[in-house]
This record gives C-alpha cells, sequence and structure tokens, in this order.
C-alpha cells in the first residue's frame, strides 16, 4: 500500500529576547529581526513545520517568548514548536497554552529524563520533541554505537550512547525526535547521513534531521538515504540562498514527496 | 456565533484562533444552554479517548452533542471529536457517543511502506485528502492540497455512504466522514494552511444539508 506522507520542510529560528538572531534578506525586505514577520513569510512560501529556539539567557525574560509564541500562533496556520528552556511540565504548559503545537526538550531531559515521560503523560506524546545534540566519537564499550549525547552546545560530554538514548526517549513517550549533528552544524556540507539513518531505523517514531544542510541535495540525501522523515532548515532560507518552493520543487524533482501547494 | 466545545481534551485555543483569522464570532464552552444556543458547533479534542469520554460524560455533553446533531445545526468533529462521534474506539477499548455508526480502530504495527519499512505511528504530518463524495464543506479541496495530521488510531464508519474523503496511510481510511448536518475530519483543518483555512470558511458558510 502507497503512502502519499509528505516529507517536511522545517525552517528553524533562533529567537533571543523576541529578535531572531540570524540576519534575513528576503526579497521583498520584510521586517529584519521580528520571528512573527518571518514565520508568516516561511508560512506563506511553502513551510511544513516551524521551530523555534529561545536562546534568551535570562529567565526573567522568558516571558518575551510567550508573547513571541502567542503572536505567531495568530499568524500561521501551520504546527510549530517551541524549544530552549524548557525545564518543566509547567515551563512546557506555558508554551504550549500560548498556542504551540509541540515542546521541544533536550539537555533537561538528560538531566531529568522523567520530563519526557510527564510531559507525554500530560499532553500526549505527540506534543513532545526531544532535541538530541550529537557528536561522533571512537566507538567504545561505553558508546557502542559511536556517537555520543552532548550538552552545552557541544562543549559537554555526557557520556551517554546516542543511540541507547534515542530509543530510551522513544520508550518514555516521545513523539518526535529532533537529531543535531554537532559534527554537520554549520558546515553546510550536508547532514550527517549515518547517523541519522541508524537513529530512524532504530525509532518507530519521526526523525528530523538538523544541522549542515546548505544546498537542496542535502536535503534529498537525508530524506532517501538517511531516512529522515524531516529536515530542518536554517541558514540556506534565512539569508536567501533559496526560498522553500525553490528547495521543494528540486525534492519533487527527485521524486520526493512533498507538500507543493499552500 | 459558533461555539467550540470545552472538554478538557487538547489545545482549542489553535481552532480559535483560526476563527478569529477567518472573521467569525465563537465562544469557547462547556455550558448546555450556550452550546444549544449557537448557530453552529465545532467539536475538536487531541488526547486519548477513555479520558475524553469520561470528561464529556461528567460534564453532560454527551446529550448535548446529540441534540445539536438532531437540531440540524452544523456540527463539525476534528481528530479526537471525529473519533468519538463513532459507537465505539478500541484506543481503551470503550463504547463511545454513536453519533454516526462506526468504530475507531488502531493503526497496526506491521503497516510497511512501498520500499517494505515500517511506517512510523502516530501518522504524522501532511498527506493527501481524496475527497470521494462531493460536499459544501469539502468544496474547493483539490487532489494536491495536503493536510496536517496527528494519530495513531483512524475512524471507520459502518456505512460507506458517509465517507466524504479517504487518505492512504499503510491503509485506505475515511478521513473525513459524515451525513445529514455531521462532516468530521481526522486531520486537523486548523492547522493544515491556506487549504484547512477554507474548509473551515466553508463549514462556516454551510447550511448544514449535504
Amino acid at each position: 500500500m502507497k503512502s502519499a506522507m509528505s516529507k517536511r520542510i522545517i525552517p528553524c529560528l533562533d529567537v533571543r529576547e523576541g529578535k531572531t538572531t540570524k540576519g534575513v534578506k528576503f526579497e521583498n525586505n520584510v521586517d529584519i529581526g521580528d520571528p512573527v514577520e518571518m514565520a508568516r513569510h516561511y508560512y506563506e512560501t511553502g513551510a511544513d513545520e516551524l521551530v523555534f529556539y529561545d536562546i534568551t539567557a535570562s529567565h526573567e525574560k522568558r516571558g518575551i517568548m510567550i508573547d513571541v509564541v502567542r503572536r505567531v500562533a495568530e499568524t500561521i496556520f501551520i504546527p510549530f514548536s517551541v524549544g530552549g528552556g524548557i525545564a518543566s511540565v509547567a515551563d512546557m504548559r506555558e508554551v504550549l497554552l500560548a498556542g504551540a503545537e509541540k515542546v521541544s526538550v533536550n539537555s533537561a531531559a538528560i538531566k531529568n529524563p522523567r520530563l519526557i515521560s510527564e510531559g507525554a503523560e500530560a499532553f500526549g506524546s505527540q506534543c513532545v520533541v526531544v532535541g538530541m545534540d550529537v557528536k561522533r566519537v571512537e566507538k567504545s564499550e561505553k558508546i557502542p554505537s559511536g556517537y555520543e549525547m552532548v550538552i552545552h552546545g557541544g562543549r559537554t560530554f555526557t557520556g551517554i550512547d546516542a543511540l541507547f538514548w534515542a530509543e530510551e526517549v522513544t520508550r518514555l513517550g516521545a513523539g518526535e525526535i529532533c537529531l543535531n549533528s554537532i559534527d554537520a552544524d554549520g558546515t553546510k556540507d550536508g547532514y550527517e547521513l549515518t547517523l541519522t539513518a541508524m537513529i530512524a531505523e532504530a525509532v518507530p517514531i519521526p526523525v528530523i534531521a538538523s544541522g549542515g544542510g546548505g544546498v537542496p541535495v542535502h536535503l534529498a540525501d537525508v530524506l532517501t538515504s538517511g531516512r529522515a522523515d524531516a529536515a530542518l532548515i536554517a541558514s540556506m532560507v534565512h539569508y536567501g540562498d533559496y526560498t522553500i518552493p525553490e528547495i521543494k520543487e528540486y525534492l519533487h524533482g527527485a521524486g520526493i514527496a512533498v507538500r507543493r501547494r499552500w | 456565533m459558533i461555539a467550540i466545545i470545552d472538554y478538557d481534551a487538547g489545545n482549542l485555543t489553535s481552532v480559535a484562533r483560526a476563527l478569529g483569522f477567518l472573521g467569525q464570532k465563537y465562544v469557547i464552552t462547556r455550558r448546555k444552554e450556550e452550546i444549544l444556543a449557537a448557530d453552529r458547533v465545532i467539536f475538536p479534542g487531541v488526547g486519548a479517548a477513555a479520558s475524553a469520554m469520561e470528561s464529556l460524560n461528567r460534564y453532560g455533553l454527551d446529550l448535548v452533542l446529540k441534540r445539536v446533531l438532531d437540531s440540524g445545526r452544523p456540527l463539525l468533529g476534528i481528530c479526537l471529536g471525529t473519533q468519538i462521534i463513532t459507537g465505539f474506539s478500541e484506543e481503551g477499548h470503550i463504547p463511545c457517543l454513536n453519533l454516526i455508526p462506526g468504530r475507531v480502530k488502531a493503526f497496526s504495527r506491521e503497516m510497511r511502506d512501498e520500499a517494505g519499512k515500517a511506517l512510523k505511528i502516530p501518522h504524522m504530518g501532511w498527506n493527501q485528502v481524496r475527497v470521494t463524495q462531493a460536499h459544501p464543506v469539502l468544496a474547493d479541496i483539490g487532489e494536491e492540497d495536503a493536510f496536517y495530521f496527528v494519530h495513531g488510531y483512524y475512524p471507520e464508519p459502518a456505512d460507506p455512504a458517509h465517507v466524504l474523503a479517504e487518505t492512504d496511510y499503510g491503509i485506505t481510511f475515511a478521513s473525513a466522514m459524515g451525513f445529514g448536518n455531521l462532516v468530521a475530519t481526522q486531520f486537523h483543518p486548523e492547522k493544515s494552511g491556506r487549504p484547512g483555512l477554507r474548509l473551515l470558511d466553508n463549514f462556516c458558510r454551510w447550511e448544514g444539508k449535504p
């Protein structure tokens, strides 16, 4: 039986104190740095979903992000997730009530894995995305897959095997994994295909590939041989190198099912 | 005025925001008088069938929904709302509202794609909706239009004449169903971009006749 299920293309926006941190050069000069306007732009040009990461350092200023989430939810009518600084079920509830479909937990889930099960219990697994930051290491008894979970942007190794962690978060009730290769991140040389395929084959939940996307063929690779269900994109669209319609047209031409009307 | 039924089952505000965007007046409510006074009613929901049924029964909304259906006013079910208007759900193995004959089944873990790989469950993401029976609420929905789904169970109406649209995911299932003044979608129109907003707008203009 065929499945016409589309692969998802998901722009990722880093937000600090209510402003996006990467510059934007859209052809129609939309308001630079406003996450709500960027969200509208990507919604109108065919993004399948959006991801927001709050990188606001100060906890007191987190309310600014909640306001951004509320305004985004009034503006776009596709799913979006919010991550960054989510450390409790109360944090999750705040973001979901403001209008996000999903919350993404990362290092807080490593410190407290029960956050995943409690979030899934309270809001349903479909609301809980687990973000995984992963680095390639020597295979060892402790890290048999050769991929290790890292935190603090890759500066701290946790001693947890990435494949083990992917299976563990699935067991705890995660609805989706956003898999970020720290090695590939920022290189624009392509996604980490070995890692992505290994995780996507191992877990029954969808895997979003993140890190390394620079040109459309990178997305084609990770959505086919990388077995990913979705691909995160950032600078390749933020700086105007490509538009989402261009990327989707390329993927369609490569025989990959994507949503082409919006 | 559109009543969005509030029964502690998930994110009702996304439906409300979409109606607001369309310029419609709405109220999120579990008050019987407000629901029965509304011009049309939306029954959304995200979560598990058993706790949803428990809430509905506790608030007395099971009978209110039956009355809305009998009154002839347009009624739209979405996702979990669509599932629990059937007679029975395999999720928790519980009897449901039985506003439309049929049952809710679990996707099989054995489902495979064309390459023989296991299909992910829940069915989450954008998929096509093939309209099999022309209907005012589904007007102008094209073959290329995709809608956003998040579900591990699917409705199976007992009467094939109640199927309005189909979607393929390992099997072919009814992604929209209805009769008379009832339309129910398994997907989330409020999260499906412009095609979804069009469907909601169609519902807001619909007289309640097929």
